[in-house]
C-alpha cells in the first residue's frame, strides 16, 4: 500500500466516475489508468453509462402529475395544523393548547343535560381527533376490515373490545359505512368507524370500552371545534364514543344526533 | 408540512421512481404509497434536513419491503446477479431505449444503489445512509450494477445470438 501506483481498486475507480474521489489521490489513479488500458476502457464506459442514465432521467416524460397524487398531499395538510396541535399536546400531556379547552354543552333535546361548562373534553375524545385525524385522509387504506362483510367488521370489533358494538346506519344522512379499524388505547383497544357521503367527506365514531373505575365522571353529550373539526363525546354506560368529521356545525350536529340516538338504548 | 415545498418534489419523485421501477403505473403507485407514508410519519421530518432525501428514502424503504428478499442477498451475489429474461432479445432502437431496458431486467437492489449513486449524485455513504446498508455494500452492488450494465449494453448492441451470460469479475 506504500506505493500509490500498485493500489488503484476498484473503488476509487468508482470514486473517480463519481466524483467522489479524494483530490489527492486523482494524479494517481489517472498514472494508473494510463498504464492499465483494460481499467481505462472500463472506467470510460462507466462515464458513459453515468451520462446515458442522466440523460434519460432528464428526457423522461412523466406527463402532468395525477390529480390522484397532488390530493395525498393537499388531503393531509388540511388536517396536519390540526394533528400536529393534538399530538403536541398529547405529549405534553398539557391539554389541548387552544380552542379547545372550554367545551361547548350541547342541549341533547331531552332537556336533562346539566347546564355547567365543561372544563376540557375527557382523553377519549382527544384520542378520537387524533385517530381522525391520522386515518380519513388515507386515499387506499382508510379502514382495516370493509364494510363490505358489515356483519363481520361488528362481529370483530365486537370480540376485540369485549362488549357488543354497533355501526350507526347513516345512509339516510347520505353517509355509508367505509368500514373499521382497531386502534391502540391507554388501558384497552379502541373501534374507528368510518363513514363517508358521495362528495368524499369522511366522518368517524370512535368506541371505547372503560374499565370499572374507569370511566369519566362526566356523561353529557358535548362537542368541541377545532378549526375545521367538528367534535361530539359522550359517555353511556362503559361505553365512551366520539364522532368526529369536518362539516358545518348544522350538519355535523345532525349527524351526531341521529349516531347518538341510535347508540342510546 | 409544506405542501408546495412537497408538491414540487412529486415530479421529480415520478421521474425517479420509473426509472427505480421500470413501469409507470408501478412508478406512480410507489409516488402515492411514498407520499401516504410521508404524510403519516411527517412529525419525523426534521425541518433543516433534505426533504428530497427524506422522501426518497421512504420511497427506497417501500420499494425494499415489496422485495423483502433482496435485503439479504450479499451472502449469495448469485441472486444480484441473476438477469431477468428478455422478450425481445434484440431490437433496433435508440441509446436510451437500451438504456431503460437493461435497467429494466437489473436486479433491483442493483439498480437502487445505481440510480442514487448517478442519478441523484449522493455520495456512497449517503446511499448507504437512505438504504441503511453499509458502504462496502454499496460500493459492491455499484460495481456490479456498473459491470452487468456493460455487459447488457454490450449483448444489445451485438447479434441475436448473443449470450446474455454475464462474464464474473
Amino acid at each position: 500500500m506504500n506505493d500509490p501506483h500498485a493500489s488503484v481498486g476498484d473503488v476509487e475507480l468508482h470514486a473517480l466516475v463519481d466524483g467522489q474521489l479524494d483530490a489527492t489521490r486523482i494524479p494517481a489513479v489517472l498514472d494508473w489508468l494510463r498504464m492499465h488500458p483494460g481499467d481505462a476502457l472500463r472506467v470510460a464506459q462507466w462515464q458513459a453509462q453515468r451520462l446515458q442514465l442522466r440523460q434519460l432521467h432528464r428526457s423522461l416524460e412523466v406527463g402532468e402529475t395525477p390529480a390522484a397524487l397532488t390530493r395525498v398531499v393537499t388531503q393531509a395538510q388540511r388536517r396536519l395544523p390540526w394533528k400536529h396541535a393534538a399530538a403536541a399536546a398529547v405529549l405534553l400531556g398539557v391539554g389541548l393548547v387552544s380552542g379547545l379547552v372550554g367545551g361547548r354543552l350541547i342541549p341533547d333535546g331531552s332537556g336533562d343535560a346539566s347546564p355547567h361548562m365543561a372544563t376540557a373534553e375527557p382523553a377519549f375524545a382527544r384520542e378520537a381527533a387524533i385517530a381522525h385525524a391520522v386515518y380519513t385522509p388515507e386515499v387506499r387504506h382508510p379502514v382495516e376490515v370493509t364494510a363490505a362483510d358489515e356483519s363481520h367488521l361488528v362481529q370483530w370489533l365486537t370480540r376485540r373490545l369485549g362488549t357488543p358494538l354497533k355501526a350507526p346506519a347513516l345512509q339516510a344522512q347520505g353517509f355509508r359505512l367505509l368500514g373499521g379499524r382497531l386502534l391502540p388505547g391507554p388501558h384497552s383497544p379502541r373501534a374507528q368507524f368510518m363513514y363517508e357521503d358521495t362528495a368524499g367527506h369522511r366522518v368517524t365514531l370512535y368506541v371505547t370500552v372503560f374499565d370499572e373505575g374507569q370511566v369519566p365522571g362526566e356523561t353529557a353529550f358535548r362537542s368541541v371545534r377545532e378549526g375545521a373539526l367538528e367534535s361530539f363525546y359522550w359517555i353511556e354506560g362503559r361505553m365512551g364514543y366520539a364522532f368526529s368529521g369536518e362539516l358545518p356545525a348544522a350538519s355535523a350536529m345532525a349527524l351526531a344526533r341521529e349516531v347518538y340516538r341510535q347508540l342510546t338504548p | 408540512m409544506s405542501v408546495e415545498q412537497t408538491l414540487a418534489h412529486i415530479p421529480h419523485l415520478r421521474r425517479y421512481a420509473r426509472l427505480l421501477t421500470g413501469d409507470a403505473s408501478r412508478a406512480d403507485d410507489l409516488v402515492q404509497d411514498t407520499l401516504e407514508r410521508a404524510c403519516v410519519k411527517w412529525a419525523l421530518w426534521q425541518p433543516g434536513t433534505a426533504l428530497r432525501s427524506w422522501l426518497l428514502t421512504l420511497m427506497h424503504n417501500l420499494f425494499l419491503n415489496q422485495r423483502r428478499d433482496w435485503r439479504h442477498d450479499d451472502a449469495h451475489a448469485s441472486l444480484d446477479d441473476v438477469v431477468e429474461a428478455s422478450h425481445e432479445p434484440f431490437s433496433q432502437v435508440g441509446e436510451q431505449m437500451d438504456m431503460l431496458k437493461a435497467l429494466a431486467r437489473m436486479s433491483p437492489a442493483l439498480r437502487e444503489v445505481l440510480l442514487l449513486v448517478t442519478v441523484e449524485e449522493y455520495t456512497y455513504a449517503e446511499a448507504a445512509g437512505i438504504l441503511d446498508i453499509p458502504i462496502g455494500t454499496v460500493m459492491s452492488r455499484l460495481h456490479r450494477a456498473r459491470e452487468q450494465l456493460r455487459a447488457l449494453v454490450q449483448s444489445e448492441a451485438a447479434p441475436p445470438a448473443t449470450s446474455l451470460h454475464l462474464v464474473k469479475r
